[in-house]
């Protein structure tokens, strides 16, 4: 029993170490020096020297290599080459934004994609079938960041209902922060919406089809019970196994759309930390999001457990 | 339901009491720019948000511009020049303190110009400083810096943000806790968000109108129109969605003014790469761009054509824009007189949109007279790292906003590639004459030897576009440096 989760583990903890030494080599090999970005054109090559040793950059690679991971491993994230001040301080900041950009997206998305494949699964071929897969193929098609153009445009200019972006922060009461994510957050959801629909309706089908299935339906069980008893519970898997992968797309989206609303979240913060190639903040940030996915697909492999027992019994 | 009708007349009769009786002008103002500052320590870094946030806010120098260019006196009230023109002296204020209470004195000058020259200084315009031979602090209120040689823009320099003046106590902490002699201190910074400064009301400048200033950072162009005309900002210090001021000049609750940045804006060309090592090739390039057109299509006009490297809000300015003008079938004829065939350009473009709009026209307008030019896209810190520092590129198009930097012209190492011994010769002389007359004839002869030389594409100086609501006043027009001093600033 718990030998496959200490396995797990340990391709947990490698998998992270390789993602960060990807993540280092990477940002080490892209051309550009923080230091004359942040001197501009008049620097002289002994001030940007200065800067350089400031920085520390006058070092060899792997010596920053093992500094930063051994720094990273105890909880400090390094210190912004632009800001000056603590990534773990720039991180937590804005962390809030991302966080609850993200848990809205998966709500939402879970909320609105999963009802809509039970319920195109339960009429497979009928009006409501192609009216969801329709709605399917458009979702899929159409990127977070270019909806959220659109929301801006229909109700924020248009309309009026809501801020066209930007983030006026929890101090001021959550109602207008809430008020700001909402559109980020549908326009982020809507593509994972259509995603969580689609798996949801092709594993409910392949349940209906099964034996159980029809066993229960003669017992006299009525359509609703089988659906929400049965059917339900059986598709999840896939579906979890879905939720853990948007993850990593919900974060990867989220670059885009904090783009797009001017939130100060982590992605916005990663933007302009390529921008000014500030390669502390880079590196610290695209490893925290790869251990997000890391963490993340190991919970997922958890919840198996929990929605189909066979499966930590290793019965399946 | 019947209470309403009288809650609102009670509510109304307030108000009407409160706006006749109490109409006190407001004395906050919230200020919306494109970007952010990544610190707040001007001797620290280049970035041109820095300053427009700190400069004659937060941190002051011994002198200033003022919003026309001129040298101001700023903590020194008063300064000789010895004959030789080899020691400046500079009389400070009385009574002045940071604003941790610290008294201004002339320790406090040595030090801030001492540190700016250390080896270990993280100055980015270490050039003002360089011809300092020695500073002397002879009392309190007195300091003397000798030369190494006459230098006519020493003082020019000083009046630059990088040369504020800053306290022993304070100055490793700036970047995030500025603490300066200005009116205003340091109160409040949300990341990514917004900035808030207060006035300290004990300047030595005496009491300003405004009593909190808030800067917003809004980068995206149409949200900062949206912002402006929501209310959600008085003021834009350069509206960035440029295609829009007309049409919010003809909003009467706005009020817009498009001036001048210090941003002469052009097309490299890499004089050591052949064939634009020859004068003719380039020529040829400068007179396929019509510079009327890239303004009306990249800036809808707003900014101003240059003939040469030098900016039109200064007294040397001359008007070289006839020189190369457009031309294509002189150009073409050019380019075969240099027996330049098939003439392919790549043009490296970093991200700001004044850039990546003047490159489709540019290398439109070349396409016309048979030069094929390939865009090609960068990120800045690649820009600086290939275009600056590499000098691998043939053509580029950025902005040089410092100002008064024709002197680049004089570094044969820097990424033109030009080097012209006649123009290293004149600047020198330019340096060593301190008759302003003179020295700006010979401004107006450099001007012209960098037209005739055809060293760059000069294209035109990026406008700066203030909005503001029609109740406040006292923005600067014009950039002479990025400045936004809010003591200037008075709601009617």
């Amino acid at each position: 029993m718990a030998g496959p989760w200490v396995g797990r583990f340990v391709e947990l903890v490698a998998t992270l170490l390789g993602a960060a030494t990807v993540i280092f080599v990477v940002t080490e090999i892209l051309p550009g020096d923080p230091a004359a970005v942040i001197l501009g054109v008049s620097a002289t090559p002994e001030t940007l020297a200065a800067l350089h040793r400031d920085l520390g950059l006058d070092r060899p690679a792997v010596w920053r290599f093992v500094s930063w991971l051994g720094a990273f491993l105890t909880g400090d994230l390094g210190e912004s080459h632009t800001y000056r001040v603590a990534v773990g301080a720039l991180v937590g900041e804005r962390l809030g934004v991302t966080l609850a950009l993200a848990i809205g997206a998966i709500v939402l998305s879970t909320a609105i994609g999963l009802p809509l494949g039970l319920a195109a699964a339960g009429r497979a071929g009928g009006l409501l079938d192609t009216a969801v897969m329709i709605l399917v193929e458009i979702g899929l098609a159409v990127p977070s960041f270019w909806i959220g153009i659109l929301f801006v445009l229909l109700f924020s200019v248009t309309l009026g209902w809501l801020p066209a972006g930007g983030f006026p922060g929890w101090g001021g009461g959550v109602g207008p922060a809430l008020a700001a994510l909402v559109l980020p957050a549908v326009a982020l959801a809507l593509p994972q919406a259509a995603i969580i629909a689609r798996v949801t309706r092709g594993a409910a089908l392949e349940v209906l089809s099964s034996d159980f299935v029809r066993a229960a339906r003669a017992k006299g069980l009525d359509r609703g019970a089988v659906m929400r008893r049965h059917v339900a519970r059986n598709a999840l898997v896939p579906v979890v196994t879905i939720l853990g992968l948007q993850f990593s797309s919900l974060v990867a989206g989220a670059i885009l759309v904090e783009n797009v609303f001017a939130l100060p979240g982590l992605g916005r913060l990663l933007y302009q930390a390529i921008a000014a190639h500030d390669l502390v903040v880079v590196r610290s940030v695209v490893t925290l999001f790869a251990g997000f996915v890391v963490v993340v697909n190991f919970a997922v492999d958890l919840a198996y457990c929990l929605i189909d027992p066979r499966i930590g019994r290793g019965g399946v | 339901m019947r209470r309403y009708p009288i809650l609102a007349t009670v509510a109304l009769t307030v108000a009407v009491a409160a706006g006749s009786a109490f109409a006190a002008p407001r004395t906050d103002v919230v200020l919306c720019m494109s970007l952010e500052p990544p610190v707040l320590d001007p001797t620290a870094g280049a970035a041109q948000a820095i300053r427009e946030v700190t400069y004659a806010n937060v941190f002051e120098g011994l002198v200033g511009l003022d919003r026309h260019g001129r040298i101001v006196p700023r903590l020194a009230e008063a300064w000789d020049t010895s004959e030789d023109g080899l020691a400046v002296t500079f009389h400070l204020r009385d009574r002045v303190a940071f604003h941790d209470g610290t008294p201004l004195v002339a320790e406090d000058v040595k030090f801030s110009f001492e540190r700016a020259l250390a080896p270990d200084s993280k100055n980015a315009q270490k050039w003002i400083f360089t011809p300092i031979a020695g500073i002397e602090t002879p009392d309190a209120r007195t300091v003397k810096i000798t030369l190494k040689h006459p230098t006519a823009n020493f003082l020019y320099g000083l009046a630059w943000g990088d040369a504020v003046i800053v306290s022993r106590g304070s100055a490793a902490t700036n970047a995030t806790k500025p603490v300066g002699t200005g009116p205003y201190r340091f109160a409040d910074w949300v990341r990514g968000d917004r900035l808030t400064l207060e006035a300290t009301g004990s300047w030595w400048g005496g009491a300003t109108a405004i009593g909190r200033a808030t800067f917003r950072f809004i980068n995206d162009p149409a949200a900062q129109v949206a912002a402006i005309r929501a209310g959600d900002c008085d003021g834009l210090t350069n509206l960035a969605a440029q295609e829009t001021a007309e049409e919010l000049g003809r909003d009467p609750k706005l009020k817009v003014v498009v001036g001048r940045t210090e941003g002469e804006t052009i097309v490299a060309m890499n004089n050591a790469r052949k064939p634009l090592d020859d004068v003719r090739v380039r020529r040829a390039l400068a007179m396929a761009i019509d510079r009327d057109a890239v303004n009306l299509a990249v800036l809808s006009g707003t900014g101003t054509p240059i003939g040469s490297h030098f900016s039109p809000n200064h007294p040397a300015y001359i008007d070289l824009t006839a020189v190369d003008a457009h031309d294509p079938e002189k150009a073409k004829a050019l380019l075969e007189e240099a027996g330049v065939k098939d003439l392919k350009l790549t043009l490296k473009v970093p991200p700001p949109a004044y850039a990546r709009r003047s490159a489709e026209i540019v290398a439109a307008e070349m396409a016309e007279i048979g030069v094929e030019v390939k865009i090609l896209p960068i990120e800045f810190p690649q820009w600086l790292e290939q275009v600056f520092r590499g000098k691998d590129y043939d053509l580029t198009i950025i902005s040089h906003t410092e100002p008064l930097d024709i002197g680049i012209y004089a570094r044969p190492d820097y990424y033109f590639g030009y080097d012209n011994p006649g123009f290293r010769e004149l600047m020198a002389t330019i340096e060593a004459t301190s008759d302003e007359a003179a020295r700006n004839r010979l401004y107006g002869s450099a001007q012209k030897m960098l037209a005739q030389d055809a060293v760059n594409i000069f294209l035109f100086v990026l406008p700066k576009i203030t909005v503001t609501r029609a109740g406040l006043d006292g923005m600067w027009a014009d950039w002479p440096l990025p400045a936004n001093p809010l003591s200037e600033l008075a709601w009617k």
